[in-house]
């Protein structure tokens, strides 16, 4: 690691205040800086750790939509969301493995926006906001390809917005030895509409799958995406599976989530 | 950076980098050196402590990050004035659950976190409802310690060892 300063700050215009600072990096739970530190691939001259922010917690339904505080855990989300969102609960609780999830947050891993990380596929099909201590975000605008988003310099994630599913679930093809996602399909299905978000799989990151939302909207059946097809083009290609393979897996994965949607 | 840190009971002030991992802050400043380095990246396990009863990776997080936390590392698991093994140390032990040792410290800090998130009904993604109730079936118990790998591939004489502690049947 390179030499770094190191902040706590007790609230949040506190650590806005601290972000000022020149080349200053939010610290969520480490779980993905941390290791990006010690590969010397980051030089933040400041790390302003959000651990200490009490606004950045809480978890609740407010209406027909669940607001998740920035700073939630996988495990807080996993345990607090069964029950209202199936979907959600069951992505969070197979985030790495339990002492990954009692540190890392959704606002770690939505701002990092990797292009295999899980949170992405359910923001994206849910359609869901991103609330940062300037603005809001919608999941369409604040994605912008691997590992970059809408956030400025020193924006911190306070909350997430999902609009609340009738019905909704995850499948995450694991890659075995890291068990991120080789694809991971969120399945989210309201009154009027369905949204379909893949993560892992292209190279542009998460994506919309717009042709099987329209015919799932029709007829929320695993067969209802029978006669599409995915385009290998642009999917990404690696050790772990082909472009065709992952093409593939897309729809593979989005007919089990709607299988099992709950 | 001045960081004090509550380490089995016992508090230690230090001045310490803030590049200094928790893992590296105990074995390297504290000479506690229960606690393995395996992979240093959160992969393996074997660097597993308890913060606030929480198990977590202590590779993966920086020792000026805990300033006033309490932290139980494998040296304060031992029970009593007489530093006797836990019941779960005991068991592992009585079973057999391990070889070389290597991940045993993460293996029992982690198993000790797991059925403190058991007693308090914490599901996991292997729970089929939500009752608070949950046996530790073998898929349970592989699911709840998926963070911790023994590369002896001594998993039958851990199961068996931390049923055993949990008070459930010692089957192997
Ligand atoms: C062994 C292992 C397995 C994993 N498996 C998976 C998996 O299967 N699926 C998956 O999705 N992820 C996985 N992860 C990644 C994990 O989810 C991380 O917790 C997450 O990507 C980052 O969250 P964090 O809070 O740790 O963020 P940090 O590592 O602290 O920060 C990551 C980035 O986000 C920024 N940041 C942090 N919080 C905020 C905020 N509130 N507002 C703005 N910016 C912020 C930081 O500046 C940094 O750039 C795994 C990690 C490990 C170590
Ligand atoms: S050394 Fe920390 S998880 Fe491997
Ligand atoms: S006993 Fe050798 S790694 Fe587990």
């Amino acid at each position: 690691m390179y030499a770094f300063e190191f902040e706590r700050p007790g609230s949040l215009d506190a650590a806005v205040k601290a972000l000022q600072e020149e080349d200053a990096q939010a610290l969520g739970g480490g779980q993905t800086l941390i290791p990006t530190l010690k590969q010397r691939l980051a030089m933040p001259s400041k790390l302003v750790s959000l651990k200490g922010i009490a606004e950045l917690q809480g978890i609740a339904q407010e209406g027909d939509v669940l607001k998740v505080g920035g700073g939630s855990t996988h495990g807080a989300v996993a345990r607090e969301t069964k029950g209202i969102f199936a979907g959600l609960s069951l992505m969070a609780s197979k985030i790495g493995d339990p002492a990954v999830r009692n540190r890392g947050t959704m606002g770690g891993s939505l701002a990092n926006n990797d292009p295999a990380a899980c949170y992405p596929a359910a923001l994206m099909a849910t359609r869901g906001t991103v609330v940062t201590n300037t603005r809001e975000i919608a999941a369409e605008e604040y994605f912008q390809g691997l590992f970059t988003t809408a956030l400025e310099e020193g924006e911190i994630i306070t909350s997430i917005r999902f609009p609340l599913p009738e019905k909704s679930n995850y499948q995450k093809f694991e890659q075995p030895a890291s068990r991120f996602p080789l694809v991971g399909v969120f399945v989210a299905k309201y009154g009027d509409r369905v949204g379909v978000g893949v993560t892992g799989a292209s190279e542009d990151g998460v994506f919309a799958w717009k042709e099987a939302e329209e015919a799932l909207a029709g007829n929320f059946a695993p067969e209802a995406v029978d006669d599409l097809w995915v385009s290998a083009e642009g999917m990404m290609s690696d050790l772990h599976g082909t472009a065709e393979y992952r093409a593939h897996l897309v729809k593979v994965m989005t007919k089990r989530a709607v299988a099992a949607a709950e | 950076m001045q960081t004090t840190l509550s380490i089995n009971g016992t508090e230690h002030r230090l001045d310490l980098d803030t590049r200094v991992t928790l893992l590296d802050a105990l074995r390297d400043h504290l000479g506690l050196c229960g606690s393995k380095k395996g992979c240093d990246h959160g992969q393996c396990g074997a660097c597993t402590v308890l913060v606030g009863g929480r198990r977590i990776n202590a590779c993966l997080t920086l020792a000026v990050m805990h300033d006033g936390d309490e932290i139980t590392t494998v040296e304060g698991l031992a029970e009593g004035a007489d530093g006797g093994l836990s019941p779960l140390q005991r068991a592992f032990i009585t079973h057999d659950g391990f070889q070389c040792g290597y991940c045993t410290p993460g293996q029992l800090c982690s198993a000790t976190g797991m059925l403190g998130e058991l007693a308090e009904g914490w599901p996991s993604h292997a729970s089929a409802d939500l009752d608070g109730n949950y046996e530790l079936s073998q898929e349970e118990l592989s699911e709840r310690m998926s963070g911790n790998i023994c590369r002896c591939s001594c998993y039958p004489g851990i199961n068996a060892a931390i049923r055993d502690a949990a008070g459930a049947e010692g089957r192997k």
